[in-house]
């Protein structure tokens, strides 16, 4: 019906974009937007609101690359991808970025030619059972069946972990995280198993979540963090430190609050260095001064992210755990910003 | 001899006994259940199970239903509201009824635009849907699509004056050579549009669409049951035409186009549609330079199109098988040639045998655009399973939403099978 005006834009597009082999930097700022690909809705880390606005644990990291690059943190196209289409959207170029609560593991790195440029969050495989079941640990659950996502890395280390720990399991093969909570709830499994931020998200939505409870093994290792192609390191820089800056940020007591107070100039030399008045590390990065400055604007550091949009205050009530600091005994060691 | 008559009858009525109502078991309500209901005690049980089985249903929906709160801004805030009883949360809907219709990034100070294009459709639509309607109505069928996606992709005017102009030298040029060599007629209306287009986009100025009087809105930010609308109409519009004439090219003597028809049609319907979108939204940005890929509407418009045509094409060729043989002959020893036979004489009759058929395509393709959502399309699911129930607020919240999303389709496929049933009888020549 509408199709001859595309045609027509098609062949001058066509014409137009033959040349676009510069770095990604250049393309972003030659663009003017960010393309970041997020999922198509996942509780607390990307969804969009009432408004149709993007909020989420992941979507503040693409806010963050955007501000520190274009200095605008609404500058950014959200490409929403799904488990099957995000690696293909991030290679074709499609988008920039992904942030998608993706697992960083050796093959995805080194095969598929991606780059993780950190860990954002720092998850891992647990159980989910009804309180009245009375188990308190997963080497209770011999002969227990078990929801779980079919075709995901879940079902491999359920696999493992049974095996290795000698009991028995009957799995229920399910497809989707809304059918799983659904099966869970009518009994049809005694357990469900995904991603602890999963399950938690999971319980909070239901009628009473006091009556189910998380159990403390946690079977596989599971970090989540965006990732860029391979090849173009200046581009996997902006974003790795642009997460660095946030996570640093929070160790070195940067917040939103004190943070033009501290854009002023302070005592400190590395904080001086991080919001840009001191030295010249986002010359270095190909990006203003003030790199840094403008990515802690958007929503603050690391944890105060972490606090808005998954943290215990919200519905999903994550604790920092694993994400602490590693001053607070967590693993989250950002490199000095020297 | 009359008294004797007279004495052997014991009785003789004098006057006819006054009407009296049927007995209460023969009439009324009494009746009606009797000999539809009741009739036998097969189908006594049959109605008491169906009974128990309604009230099983309605005993557990209705409360639901007739509880339902919706004013609040949350899950939890429904079910303390509900405090244990049972009920619906259709907040949900009121809340995100916009979302569920347009999807979350049409502007919403530009909702006009497609309900206008909506109501404008039903105009369009009137006059090819209803053949007792002044003909001079298709004048502006012909505008409408042009018209409908300026509405809704809004930009500058001059891309679908562009275009409109391009079929518009294309049918001309069909019309003056058409006549005299077909195939001089068909490609160089092809190459004539092209050219229009070309130069047409050349006079479009660089940003025209920046300033333009309707905003534009990129393809990405449509959603919601207006892009299976979009979908529905767009796909089922150009399927038709196209299935006829893959219809009418595997019935054909030459056996170029008849393999090149057969092979398509085979192909297609050999391969599902949810693969032939992963095509679309996947592989085909691997063909393209970056920066540069043909608009994905329109490659999910390409493949759905490419589908349901070919299942249309199937059907019309049973029509087509259906007539009998003396048709064709007859409209041969009138003197026609090909175009006119098939155009006065076979489909006119072939259609009217496929249309239960093609009704029932248009339908399960109507449907089928709801597989848009796997490659992340935000139609009306891709909106209930992706944002609606990830945020935080909604997550949890199955019923209400997926039983709306039934209801609206229902609603509309209900409208094209009644639209069919008209048309039937309307149609209706023979008297078997």
């Amino acid at each position: 019906m509408n199709n001859s005006v595309f045609f027509g834009a098609l062949t001058v597009a066509g014409l137009a974009a033959g040349a676009a082999a510069a770095g990604t930097l250049d393309d972003v700022k030659a663009r003017d937007k960010l393309n970041c690909g997020v999922t198509t809705g996942l509780v607390g880390f990307a969804a969009p609101n009432a408004n149709g606005e993007w909020e989420g644990f992941d979507v503040a990291i693409c806010r963050a690359v955007a501000a520190a690059v274009l200095g605008d943190p609404t500058k950014v196209e959200f490409v929403p991808t799904t488990g099957k289409t995000r690696f293909t959207a991030l290679a074709s170029g499609e988008i920039d970025l992904l942030a998608r609560n993706t697992t960083w593991t050796f093959s995805r790195d080194v095969d598929l030619k991606f780059e993780f440029v950190g860990v954002n969050y720092y998850d891992g495989q647990g159980f989910m059972v009804p309180k009245e079941l009375g188990v308190s640990s997963a080497k209770e659950l011999d002969g227990a069946t078990v929801c779980i996502q079919t075709g995901t890395t879940t079902e491999l280390n359920l696999a493992d972990f049974f095996r290795s720990n000698n009991i028995s399991y009957e799995p229920v093969p399910i497809e989707t995280n809304a059918e799983a909570q659904q099966q869970y709830l009518a009994g049809a499994c005694d357990v469900y198993t995904t991603d602890a931020s999963g399950l938690a998200a999971t319980r909070a939505t239901f009628d009473d979540p006091t009556a189910h409870a998380v159990l403390p093994e946690i079977i596989s290792k599971e970090p989540l963090g965006p990732l860029v192609r391979h090849g173009d390191s200046e581009w996997g820089d902006v974003a790795r430190w642009t997460l660095n800056a946030l996570i640093a940020a929070e160790e070195l007591g940067v917040t939103s609050a004190n943070l033009s107070e501290m854009a002023s100039g302070t005592g400190n030399p590395e904080i001086n260095r991080l919001l840009g008045t001191e030295g010249n590390l986002g010359e270095m990065l190909g990006l203003e001064a003030d790199w840094a400055l403008k990515a802690l604007s958007v929503g603050g550091n690391y944890g105060e992210v972490f606090a808005k949009n998954i943290g215990e205050d919200t519905p999903i009530g994550l604790a920092r755990g694993l994400n602490a600091q590693w001053t607070n005994g967590g693993l989250l060691y950002a490199p000095p910003f020297r | 001899m009359t008294d004797q008559t007279q004495n052997s009858v014991a009785f003789v009525a004098e006057s006819i006994i006054p009407e009296s109502p049927p007995p209460a078991r023969e009439r009324g309500i009494v009746k009606w259940l009797r000999a539809n209901l009741f009739s036998n005690v097969t189908n006594s049980i049959l109605t008491l199970a169906t009974l128990w089985l309604l009230y099983l249903v309605l005993s557990s929906t209705l409360p639901w239903i007739f509880n339902g709160v919706w004013t609040t801004s949350s899950l939890n805030e429904c079910r303390e509201v509900l405090d244990g009883k049972v009920g619906a949360c259709f907040s949900v809907l009121t809340e995100r009824w916009n979302q569920l219709l347009y999807g979350f990034k049409y502007p919403y100070d530009s909702y006009w635009r497609p309900n206008l294009a909506l109501v404008l459709l039903l105009v369009a639509i009137a006059p090819v849907l209803f053949f007792d309607l002044p003909r001079k109505m298709l004048a502006f069928t012909v505008i409408y699509p042009f018209l409908a996606f300026w509405l809704i992709w809004g930009g500058t005017l001059m891309a679908p004056i562009v275009a409109f102009v391009g079929f518009a030298a294309a049918a001309a040029f069909f019309q003056h050579f058409g006549k005299g060599s077909f195939a001089l007629g068909f490609f160089g209306a092809i190459v004539v549009a092209f050219a229009v287009w070309i130069l047409g986009g050349m006079l479009i100025p660089e940003g025209a669409s920046e300033n333009a009087m309707l905003s534009p809105v990129p393809s990405r930010d449509l959603g919601g049951f207006m892009l299976n609308l979009m979908l529905g109409v767009t796909c089922v519009s150009l399927s038709l035409p196209l299935g006829i004439a893959l219809a009418l090219g595997r019935q054909s003597d030459m056996p170029l186009i008849k393999w090149v028809c057969v092979v398509f049609i085979e192909f297609v319907r050999g391969v599902p549609l949810i693969t032939l979108l992963f095509v679309a939204s996947v592989m085909l940005s691997y063909f393209f330079p970056p920066e540069s890929t043909v608009d994905l509407f329109l490659r999910v418009v390409i493949m759905i199109t490419m589908f349901s045509s070919a299942y249309i094409a199937e059907v019309i060729r049973g029509g087509l098988a259906a007539l009998p043989k003396g048709q064709y002959e007859a409209a041969d020893s009138l003197g026609l040639d090909y175009p006119q036979a098939m155009r006065l004489i076979i489909l006119p009759q072939a259609l009217k045998i496929s249309i239960p058929g093609i009704v029932n395509v248009a339908v399960g393709l109507f449907k089928d655009t709801t597989l848009v959502s796997v490659i992340s399309m935000f139609d009306l699911v891709g909106m209930i399973r992706g944002p609606i129930l990830a945020s935080t607020e909604w997550n949890g919240v199955y019923w209400e939403l997926l039983g709306a999303a039934a209801a609206l389709f229902f609603v509309v496929c209900y409208g094209i099978s009644q639209y069919s049933q008209w048309l039937e009888r309307r149609l209706a020549t023979d008297h078997r």
